[in-house]
Formats: C-alpha cells, sequence, structure tokens
C-alpha cells in the first residue's frame, strides 16, 4: 500500500505499577482497513486502544493521524479527531433514552428533536433498527450496542473502534453487525476490532496484530491464517483441545418439571415453565443470550432463590423447597458468572472461600467450630490440582487475576465430588489455556459419572463440551437437542433470531 | 380548652411557605448530590452551620441578605470538608457524611457562644404593593420575604436544568453511571464537588432562614432534625423537584398545624403532635415513590478512575 495510513502508532510503551502493559507497540491502519487486534487477556490490548482514544496518556512513544502528529489528551480530542469507540462493557445509562445517551457522547450535540430526526436517518441507513425513545434499560445488549454504534456514527468517524463487540449477540445479530462494519469500510472508514472469537476475525478483517504480554509478536492475514495458527501466537505455546472420551449415561439424576419462578427483580427474567431431564455423565450446555433467564434458572437450581414443590426432582425426591446448604450436602453444586462477590467473597482468603462451600461436603465444621486446618488442605488442593497461580491460599480472593479466580472457582466445587454441578459461564473472561483447562475439567467430571449443566454465551465451548444442547429465550428453554451435528443457524433460532429486532422495530 | 377558632386561617397557610422554606433550600440542594451518585448525610450539619454564619453575619453586619450570603459560603465551606474526604481520600460517603453532621454540631455551638440571647436584624417582606390587598391571595402567597420566592424559584431552576440543558444532562449521567462517564471523557470528580458545594450552600441558606426569621434567634442544635427530614424527603420523592416541593409544603404544613392545635390546648399528648409532621409527611412519601422509586445508579459508590 502506498497512501498515507490513516493511522500509525510507533513505539507505544506504558507501564504501570508492576506490569508493562504495552512495550514498544507499532502498528499501522489505512483508511477502510479492517484490522484486528489480538490477545489473550493482559496482552495489552485495551491499554493500547484506550490510549488511541485519549483515556491513557502513553510513557513514550508516537501516534500520527494522516502523518500529522495525534496525541488526544481526552478522549473529547480524539473524537474531534475522528476517533469512535465502542466499549466491551457498553458506557451506557440505563435510566435515559437512546437521544440521552447518544446526546451524551457527542461534542456539538442538537437539540434532542432534532437529534431524534439524526438517529432515525442513521439507523436506516446502516440497517440499525432503533427507536431515540426508548428507555435503555429496557434494551437487549444487540439495541444497546446498536446505541453505542449509531453515537459513533454520528460524528462520522474515521477510525472507529470496537472492544469485544460480538460477546453478547446472537449469531444473526452478529450477521447484521458485519453487514453494517463492512457498508462502513467499504465508505471508508477504518475499524480497529478486538476480539477473541478467531473465526469472526477471520470473516471480518482484512490484517491482523498479534499482542502477547504487551509487545507486538506477530501480524496476519486473517483470511489465509488458520483459527489455530492465530491462537498459538496469541497463546505462545501449542493449545490443547480438549479430548472427550465417549462414556454412557447413566440413571437420571435431576429432573425439573414444568419449573416456573418469578423474576427476583424489575431487571430480571421470569422462568416460565422449564422442563428437562439430566443424566448422570451428561453435560447439558445452555446457550442463549444474556438475561434470558441464566442467572434465575441458576438460582433455582442453587437453591439460592428455592422454587414451590414438585418442579425440582433430585433422584426422585423434591427439592425444591431447599435452601443451598442442604442442596450442597445431596450433592447438588453450583458455580454463579459473577467471581467477584457471588462466587467468591473478594476480601476473604482463599482458605476462607473454600470453607464458605465446602464445609458441608468436605466436613470441614464440626458442630459449628470450623476445622481452619482442614480447610486450608482444601484450598491448597484445589490451588495445586487446578494450577491456580497465587503466593498461597492465605492470599485474597481479589488479588488473583480473573482466569486464576475462575480455576480457583471451578475447582472448589469439581473437588467436591459433585453429582450434579450447575456452572454459568466457566470461561467468561478467561484466557484460551485457562479457558481449555476448565472445559477439560468439566468433561473429566462428567467422566466420572457427575450430572453437569453448562450454561454458557460461547456456542462454541457449549458445542465442544455439550452432549446435548439447548437454549434458554425469554425465560424458555428450548427442546434439547443431540449436540453433535447442529449448525449455527439452527443455534441461532433455538435462541430467538435475531433478538430483540422485532421490538426496534415498534 | 379547645378553641378551633382562634386559629387565623390565612396566617395559618401563610405560615406553611415559612416552615417549608429551609426544607425546600436543604432538599433541593441534597437533590442535586444526589443526582450526581453522592450521598451526603452531613445536611443537618451543613443546615447548623449556615444558622450560625448566617446569623453571626447578620448580626455584625445588620444585613439579614449579607447573613444569608455568609450562611451559603459557611455551608459550601464545611460541604468541601466532605468533598475533600469523599471524592480525593475515597472515603466511606455515609460515614463521612455522619461526621459532617457532628463537626457541624459542634463547631457550630462554639462559634455561636457570644450569640446566644440576641435579637438578629429582621429581614422585610417584600413589597407588592396593591397587589398584597388581593383578598386570601394576598395575605397567603404575597406577603413573604424574598428567601421564600428564592427558594421556590431554585426549586423551578434545578427541574429546567436537570431536564433541558446539556449540563442538566451530564450531571444525571455521572450519577446514573460513573464509570461510563468517565469513559465518555466527563470529569466526575469536578462535578461531584461543584454539586456537593452548591448542596452545601443551599443547606447553608436553609439553616440560615430557621436562625434569622424563623425562630429568629441561635440557640445550640436549633435545626433540629431538619436536615435529616430533608434527607428522607430527597429519597421519597424519588429525587424528583417537585416532590421535593410538594414534600416540603405537606410537612411544612403539619408542622404549622400541630403547633397550633397545641397553641389552642388540643387534648393530645404534645409529644404526639410534635412528632406527627414527620410520620405523616413520610407515610405519604412512600406511598407517592412506590411507583417511582428509582435511585440514581451510582449513588453512594465510590468513583475511582482506574487505568
Amino acid at each position: 500500500m502506498t497512501q498515507t495510513p490513516l493511522l500509525s502508532l510507533t513505539g507505544l510503551t506504558k507501564a504501570y505499577p508492576g506490569v508493562v502493559a504495552n512495550d514498544n507497540v507499532s502498528l499501522q491502519i489505512a483508511p477502510g482497513e479492517v484490522h484486528a487486534l489480538l490477545g489473550e487477556n493482559g496482552a495489552g490490548k485495551s491499554t493500547l486502544v484506550k490510549m488511541i482514544y485519549g483515556l491513557v496518556k502513553p510513557d513514550s512513544g508516537t501516534m500520527h493521524m494522516n502523518g500529522a502528529e495525534f496525541a488526544p489528551a481526552e478522549p473529547r480530542a480524539a473524537r474531534a479527531a475522528g476517533v469512535g469507540m465502542v466499549f466491551q462493557h457498553f458506557s451506557l445509562f440505563d435510566a435515559m433514552t437512546v437521544a440521552e445517551n447518544i446526546a451524551l457522547g457527542m461534542e456539538n450535540a442538537p437539540k434532542l428533536g432534532a437529534l431524534s430526526a439524526q438517529i432515525t436517518a442513521v439507523s436506516e441507513t446502516y440497517g440499525l433498527p432503533l427507536s431515540p425513545d426508548r428507555i435503555v434499560g429496557d434494551l437487549s445488549a444487540g439495541e444497546r450496542q446498536r446505541v453505542e454504534i449509531i453515537r459513533c456514527l454520528l460524528q462520522d468517524p474515521k477510525l472507529l473502534i470496537m472492544d469485544e463487540p460480538t460477546s453478547v449477540l446472537t449469531p444473526q445479530e452478529v450477521e447484521i453487525l458485519f453487514t453494517t462494519l463492512r457498508k462502513l469500510s467499504a465508505d471508508g472508514t477504518a475499524i480497529l476490532y478486538i476480539s477473541h472469537k478467531l473465526e469472526e476475525i477471520r470473516s471480518l478483517c482484512d490484517s491482523a496484530t498479534i499482542l502477547r504480554l504487551g509487545k507486538v509478536v506477530g501480524a496476519c492475514v486473517p483470511r489465509d491464517t488458520t483459527a489455530r495458527d492465530m491462537a498459538e501466537m496469541m497463546v505462545g505455546k501449542l493449545l490443547q483441545t480438549p479430548t472427550r472420551t465417549p462414556h454412557a449415561k447413566g440413571e437420571i439424576v435431576l429432573q425439573l418439571k414444568d419449573l416456573k419462578a418469578p423474576a427476583p427483580n424489575a431487571f430480571g427474567m421470569a422462568l416460565k415453565g422449564i422442563s428437562v431431564d439430566l443424566r448422570a455423565g451428561e453435560i447439558l450446555g445452555i446457550g442463549g443470550v444474556a438475561g434470558n433467564g441464566q442467572d434465575e434458572l441458576l438460582a433455582a437450581l442453587s437453591g439460592e432463590r428455592p422454587v414451590a414443590g414438585g418442579m425440582l426432582l433430585h433422584s426422585g425426591d423434591d427439592i425444591g423447597g431447599l435452601g443451598p446448604t442442604k442442596r450442597r450436602a445431596r450433592g447438588i453444586l453450583a458455580a454463579p458468572e459473577e467471581r467477584m462477590g457471588h462466587a467468591a467473597v473478594p476480601d476473604m482468603s482463599l482458605t476462607e472461600n473454600a470453607m464458605l462451600t465446602g464445609a458441608a461436603r468436605e466436613g470441614l465444621d464440626r458442630r459449628g467450630f470450623l476445622d481452619w486446618s482442614a480447610a486450608t488442605r482444601f484450598a491448597q488442593s484445589v490451588i495445586d490440582t487446578f494450577d491456580v497461580r497465587t503466593p498461597g491460599p492465605q492470599a485474597a480472593a481479589r488479588s488473583l487475576s480473573g482466569g486464576n479466580l475462575q480455576k480457583f472457582v471451578i475447582g472448589r466445587e469439581v473437588l467436591q465430588r459433585p453429582e450434579v454441578f450447575v456452572v454459568n459461564q466457566p470461561t467468561w473472561g478467561v484466557d484460551a489455556s485457562a479457558a481449555a483447562a476448565i472445559r477439560q475439567a468439566l468433561l473429566d467430571l462428567a467422566e466420572t459419572g457427575t450430572a453437569l449443566i453448562v450454561i454458557s454465551q460461547d456456542l462454541d465451548e457449549l458445542m465442544e463440551i455439550s452432549d446435548r444442547f439447548c437454549a434458554l429465550n425469554e425465560g424458555r428453554l428450548s427442546e434439547p437437542r443431540e449436540a453433535q451435528g447442529i449448525t449455527v443457524e439452527e443455534i441461532g433460532l433455538m435462541m430467538g433470531g435475531a433478538h430483540g429486532m422485532e421490538v426496534a422495530h415498534v | 380548652m379547645m378553641d378551633l377558632s382562634a386559629i387565623n386561617p390565612l396566617l395559618f397557610i401563610a405560615g406553611f411557605f415559612v416552615a417549608a422554606t429551609p426544607l425546600i433550600f436543604a432538599a433541593i440542594g441534597e437533590l442535586v448530590v444526589e443526582r450526581t451518585g453522592v450521598l451526603n448525610l452531613g445536611v443537618e450539619g451543613m443546615m447548623i452551620m449556615g444558622a450560625i454564619c448566617g446569623f453571626a453575619t447578620a448580626v455584625e453586619t445588620g444585613s439579614p441578605l449579607l447573613g444569608f450570603a455568609a450562611a451559603a459560603l459557611g455551608g459550601a465551606a464545611l460541604s468541601l470538608l466532605f468533598a475533600f474526604l469523599t471524592q480525593v481520600m475515597l472515603a466511606n460517603q455515609v460515614a463521612s457524611g455522619l461526621a459532617l453532621t457532628l463537626f457541624g454540631l459542634g463547631f457550630s455551638a462554639l462559634l455561636g457562644q457570644s450569640y446566644v440571647g440576641i435579637k438578629p436584624p429582621r429581614l422585610g417582606d417584600i413589597d407588592f404593593g396593591p397587589l398584597a390587598d388581593i383578598p386570601v391571595v394576598g395575605p397567603i402567597l404575597l406577603s413573604h420575604d424574598i428567601i421564600v420566592y428564592l427558594g421556590i424559584a431554585l426549586v423551578v431552576a434545578v427541574w429546567a436544568t436537570l431536564k433541558f440543558t446539556r449540563a442538566g444532562l451530564v450531571l444525571r449521567a455521572v450519577g446514573e453511571n460513573h464509570d461510563a462517564a468517565h469513559a465518555l471523557g466527563f470529569k466526575v470528580k469536578r462535578i461531584r464537588t461543584l454539586a456537593i458545594m452548591f448542596g452545601g450552600a443551599c443547606a447553608g441558606v436553609g439553616g440560615a432562614y430557621i436562625s434569622l426569621i424563623r425562630v429568629p434567634q441561635w440557640t445550640e442544635g436549633m435545626t433540629a432534625g431538619v436536615g435529616w427530614i430533608a434527607l428522607a424527603l430527597v429519597v421519597f420523592a424519588s429525587w424528583r423537584p417537585f416532590r421535593v416541593l410538594l414534600g416540603a409544603y405537606l410537612f411544612g404544613g403539619l408542622v404549622q398545624l400541630q403547633l397550633n392545635l397545641q397553641g389552642v390546648g388540643v387534648a393530645i399528648p404534645v409529644e404526639y403532635l410534635a412528632m406527627s409532621p414527620y410520620v405523616i409527611t413520610i407515610v405519604v412519601l412512600v406511598v407517592l415513590s412506590r411507583d417511582s422509586n428509582r435511585a440514581p445508579g451510582s449513588l453512594g459508590r465510590i468513583f475511582h478512575a482506574s487505568h
């Protein structure tokens, strides 16, 4: 390419106490190019885009935009220079309308009436249906993302940064998004695209830069590179694919019979008549877009929110009214999605956290008195077995990285030899090698005869480990299907198609 | 003996405004603070600081209006301490607010030692000319000092600012989700500090209204819990300015009513009468707020700009 790059980064370095987030990073993006930024958690992708967006100042190195020096002191300056960013965790305000949200992200926002007209115009041009007066808190994840994208588009960006945009979308919504992005790219807007999902990058991106531990370790043309090769460049070593050995399924251990539960709060989802049987040694994968009843289903199964009699049977006994401790004693264990504050108490040590869920099954308490040395041994065995990187069981849960804490949280339950194990988002925010280890642990657990329910939004993960697959949509569970041979389109339909699209037209 | 005819209905209703004004100021200030996501429990302390600063200044200069200006400064100065603790030192807002109230009560007592038993200069009512002679409306609505009208104007201004201006939108955004507001490049701490100072100034004026006009004299701890009522009012008014106004008038009216009932000797123990405004106001506002009790998303959470 002979044209001047739109954006060129040279030798960017940014250090935080104890860690170099970016070390001498250079890359170039041409106008209209879709450029992927790849790397594991902690590789420095977020820091890099925050520097481009003016949220973080580099310690050294330079940026050039269209050949001119570019050093945004704050997001405002970056936006003025034509950089737009769609955040991984949406930077939206739930209690406000779509138009108000968009106005907040603009430098010279017009009056709300005029802005609403602009929003409607842009949303039609790019095929992103969205009504300006709706309250953002009522929107689906896909619609919320459209709010962010339209906010960026209204400022006519030359470069659009997207941080993990598809992690909350159904396959159909991903297609709609990609159509929009391709259109933008054809119009000359460059896109810097961050994602873990390598197949998406292969279908969308023109080029890719791979970061590892803050350094650029390679570049490739995603179309000509296999996903596996890219993954290994990211990790820096060969990846272990989880292996599964076929084994016979046992008796039915858990039955859900028309399980209903009201929504826990205004933003929750009611469970509407869920029926499914689970056999020993089987993994039931439950897909679906977040907010369709995943948390509520886990709470109903773990006993956090007991359900009415006759809805939940364990080996034929009605356990609907039992709380978590009694269910744990029976061997029904659960690991919720949110690690900090739900699965683990952030300010307590790993030993204390091990005590909290392990007491009933591991005999860590005797007549109300706690056996701390046994709890420490148990925590240590979790750390050893699951390769949790930490100074020791006395470390606070908060001090562990997301992936390490996740390994601890899952390992803590796995080592309690569950009869039924329910887990929500087992590898959310966990890097590829830790995710592979966790999936292998779940497969091994099934082989020993445990029945598992794995709730996840990562379809590749569910395909890799599930025996049967079903989807949650609006609090209802689809009919389970054999996971073998199921296609992405079929899964998308089970998940409710392009979720939220119909609503947006109203 | 009870003689309800001893109550002059016009003076009685006009008294609503006087009784409600300290509450209006304190609550509308706290409403703005809470809409930016900060919970300042120091309202009572800032009010009493305003009460003594206003009283002392009015006595020394002979000008009640200068007294109100000093009250606003005094309240804002004390609120800066809270802003320093919570926005710079990232201290817990609840504990800092309680400390502020205790500090304000003690410090004001120290400052006020030489002012006990003095009469402050009076602030005259606004002269509406012939309008004030309109029957009923004149004595009720057009017979007050400027601060009463300023309070109402302030509520309208806060409502309009929050609803129609960009500054109001940004302010609400900071209170709704401070991380998102920060990501968009808004100065969360600066906006919050300014709001806290505004709240302090309003509370100060409210306090001075008690010491300069409503009572009018200086005694220790004379705000007597109005700051706490203001805090409750903001919550039960669902963080909406006009509901604050409504609640303040309800409370003011009930205070006025119970004082009058005490005056005419109703056969109910004084303690019941004295607590009735608090109970009834809260009950009414709880009922009102059942449908729309939506607190600002970041209320009371400490903001720390990571990376």
